[in-house]
């Protein structure tokens, strides 16, 4: 896709990025402008909120309405927004510490409660703003700055809590398989009631260093070497799925999304006390 | 349209007050003594085309509540003690990118879960401290059914005009009892927030005016632009610079200081020339009322003095009313939170009538206390 069509989008200002050389941020962000551009999104009508950490700062660099909000609570401010415009095409911009643990209630409403959102989460395994602590979805045995030792919990497979919890749109791709994240996150933005796209990304920095998986190109090989479809990944032996990430689409399903379902509460609602309503 | 009396409760009226405001947008999670606002707001909202979300905690429902505001919506949400603790956050979220919207506290006893759905006034410095940084605070407080509906009018109204949540700070008591309340024959006009009539590119939505106060866009009209809960410049995108961050900090308070005097209310009674002034808000005023009623009937020159608005104090009106007071005496539900401020203020030493039992304050009480100054222990 030509530049021309994506700088409308970016805050060419604030560029280049604050993120660390070889860092994955840039691929996601990058891949959401570009799928801007090609919706033609009107930027006046969109809306793009984030959290905290290394992925929070996206807002930093789109030309759309933006929110900085606090950690963990960007469904819950895109919830306010979408609820009184659904006009507006909002997106939510997270990474595993806002999505997946501090903001994991969140997550789990958003997707039952189905407002079409899009919730983009880049996951990079750890906390890479205050100094790579251990997340929602760090791998157990992963070294962390905070599991110096192993890390002792499971992570979530967060595609998979999203499809159980009932969002609509559900898929994963990684920094490496740019093409897939592309049309993920042109399908994600253009569905009905909420959708997830989660991009395992590189944190060479913290993650990379700590775990022993080499600088920003080792870490993107890494992506290459272990992601496997989800139709595969299915079929492996169990012992042979250790390591492995599933990549795909998990969910994809028709639904009334709430702003739908609420219309006819408003009109139930008007239909119920109409005269006494309108009398004040 | 003519007058109207209504016999409503408390939380009633506030609903209603917040529906006359123009309010369109609930988020909230039920918590007793708050409950009826949210249930009546199920339907009552919707049906003028509003909102009404039941969100997963007060943590979520205060962020709804800023991400609605922006989109356009008078915002509001009702809890008690324990989620008004979880709404701080997000509360300091609204106070930064200088959100309007209107939160209710109906106190109720604690901490924690204390004795719960019991009155207390007990809040009175979380609302004003709650949220962690350097912040203004602006709390209304009801002392009657009347006041619950006018005030949380005049909530949205201020939240408006000063581009900042507005605390409504009522208790058990206030929010339970019922009372006649008269609705004015045409309602007031809603002025609505102040939007730019700016060129978009032009557009700075933290460039304060002359009265520090600039007005805010809507997200989906033609302005595009971006708020951050980080330290932000006039363009609303970051700026780390300490003299920014200096400047940011003071104007938000100053923007409160500069609408004193839209901002003083308070009630006082028999308070001209009184030689002992009694301080007391909300249930607690009640209580003060007949006491001092009853005492000047004895011939005692007692007198109240009712704050309305308790952050900012009406902090002249206060030192009037107790110029000729040789005691001031401040009945309140709590330990002691609102005679820090009246000492504050006064630069003198009161004498505190406190229940905090999780019981009501009668009038007894508040007229022993002051029998307990005329006559003090040896
Ligand atoms: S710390 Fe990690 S995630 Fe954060 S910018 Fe650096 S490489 Fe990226």
């Amino acid at each position: 896709m030509p530049v021309a069509e994506v700088r409308p989008y970016l805050v060419t200002r604030n560029l280049p990025h604050f993120w660390c050389p070889g860092c994955g941020n840039g691929v996601v962000l990058s891949a959401v402008a570009r799928a801007f551009a090609r919706l033609g999104l009107d930027r006046t009508q969109t809306v793009v909120v984030t959290g905290i950490g290394c992925f929070g700062r996206a807002d930093d660099y789109l030309n759309v309405n933006a929110v900085h909000g606090t950690h963990g609570r960007a469904l819950a401010i895109a919830t306010g927004i979408k609820a009184v415009n659904p006009s507006l095409r909002v997106v939510a911009l997270m990474g595993d510490g806002d999505c997946a643990t501090i903001g994991g209630n969140h997550f789990l409403h958003a997707c039952r409660r189905n407002l079409t959102i899009t919730a983009v989460v880049s996951n990079n395994l750890n906390y890479g703003m205050t100094g790579g602590q251990y997340s929602g979805t760090t791998p157990a045995g992963s070294t962390t700055s905070t599991s110096p030792l192993g890390h002792a919990e499971e992570g979530f497979d967060l595609c998979r809590v999203a499809a159980a919890a009932g969002a609509m749109y559900v898929a994963r791709a990684t920094v490496y398989h740019v093409h897939l994240l592309d049309r993920y996150l042109e399908t994600a933005l253009t569905h009905q009631g909420f959708s997830m796209v989660e991009v395992m990304s590189s944190c060479p920095v913290y993650f990379g260093r700590y775990n022993r998986l080499g600088g920003p190109v080792e870490m993107m090989e890494h992506w290459r070497k272990v992601a496997v479809p989800l139709e595969k990944y299915w079929e492996l032996p169990a012992e042979d799925r250790e390591g492995k990430v599933a990549i795909g689409v998990f969910q994809d399903r028709p639904g009334i999304p709430f702003e739908e379902r609420y219309r006819k509460v408003q009109e139930a609602a008007r239909g119920a006390r109409a005269g006494e309503v309108t009398e004040r | 349209m003519a007058e109207r009396v209504e016999f409503w409760q408390g939380n009633e009226a506030i609903l209603e007050g917040a529906l006359a405001a123009g309010a369109r947008f609930y988020a909230g999670y039920p918590i007793t003594p708050s409950s009826e606002i949210a249930e009546l707001a199920s339907w009552r909202l919707p049906a003028v085309g509003g909102v009404y979300l039941q969100m997963e905690d007060e943590i979520a429902s205060m962020a709804a509540l800023v991400g609605a505001s922006l989109a356009g919506a008078r915002a509001f949400t009702a809890t008690s003690g324990p989620g008004f603790s979880l709404m701080q956050e997000n509360l300091g979220l609204a106070i930064a990118l200088e959100v309007p919207c209107v939160v209710v506290d109906i106190q109720r006893s604690g901490p924690s879960t204390g004795l719960a759905t019991r009155p207390a006034q007990a809040d009175l410095m979380q609302a004003r401290w709650g949220t962690h940084g350097d912040h203004p605070a602006v709390v209304l407080a009801p002392a009657t059914v009347q006041d619950c509906y006018d005030l949380t009018m005049r909530a949205f109204e201020l939240a408006d005009m000063l581009r900042q949540p507005v605390i409504l700070l009522g208790d058990e008591v206030i929010a339970h009892a019922r009372e006649r309340v008269v609705l004015p024959g045409s309602p007031p006009a809603c002025a609505g927030r102040p939007e730019p009539a700016c060129p978009p590119e032009q557009y700075r939505p933290y460039a304060g005016g002359p009265d520090g106060v600039a007005p805010l866009a809507r997200f989906g009209s033609r302005y595009v632009f971006h708020v951050s809960s980080s330290m932000h410049d006039e363009t609303g995108f970051p700026n780390a610079q300490p003299e920014n961050a200096a400047r940011v900090i003071a104007r938000l308070h100053e923007k409160i200081a500069r609408h004193a005097a839209d901002l003083e209310l308070y009630r006082t009674y028999h308070a001209e020339g009184a030689r002992y002034l009694v301080v007391a808000y909300g249930a607690a005023a009640r209580a003060a009322r007949a006491a001092v009623e009853e005492a000047r009937a004895a011939g005692l020159p007692a007198g109240l003095f009712v704050p309305l608005v308790l952050w900012p104090f009406p902090a002249r009106a206060l030192a009037r009313a107790a110029a000729d007071a040789r005691e001031v005496l401040v009945a309140e539900m709590s330990y002691g939170q609102l005679a820090l401020e009246v000492e504050r203020i006064l630069h003198r030493d009161v004498a505190g009538i406190n229940r905090y039992d999780g019981e009501m304050l009668t009038p007894e009480e508040v007229l022993a206390g002051l029998e307990r100054v005329l006559t003090p222990c040896p």
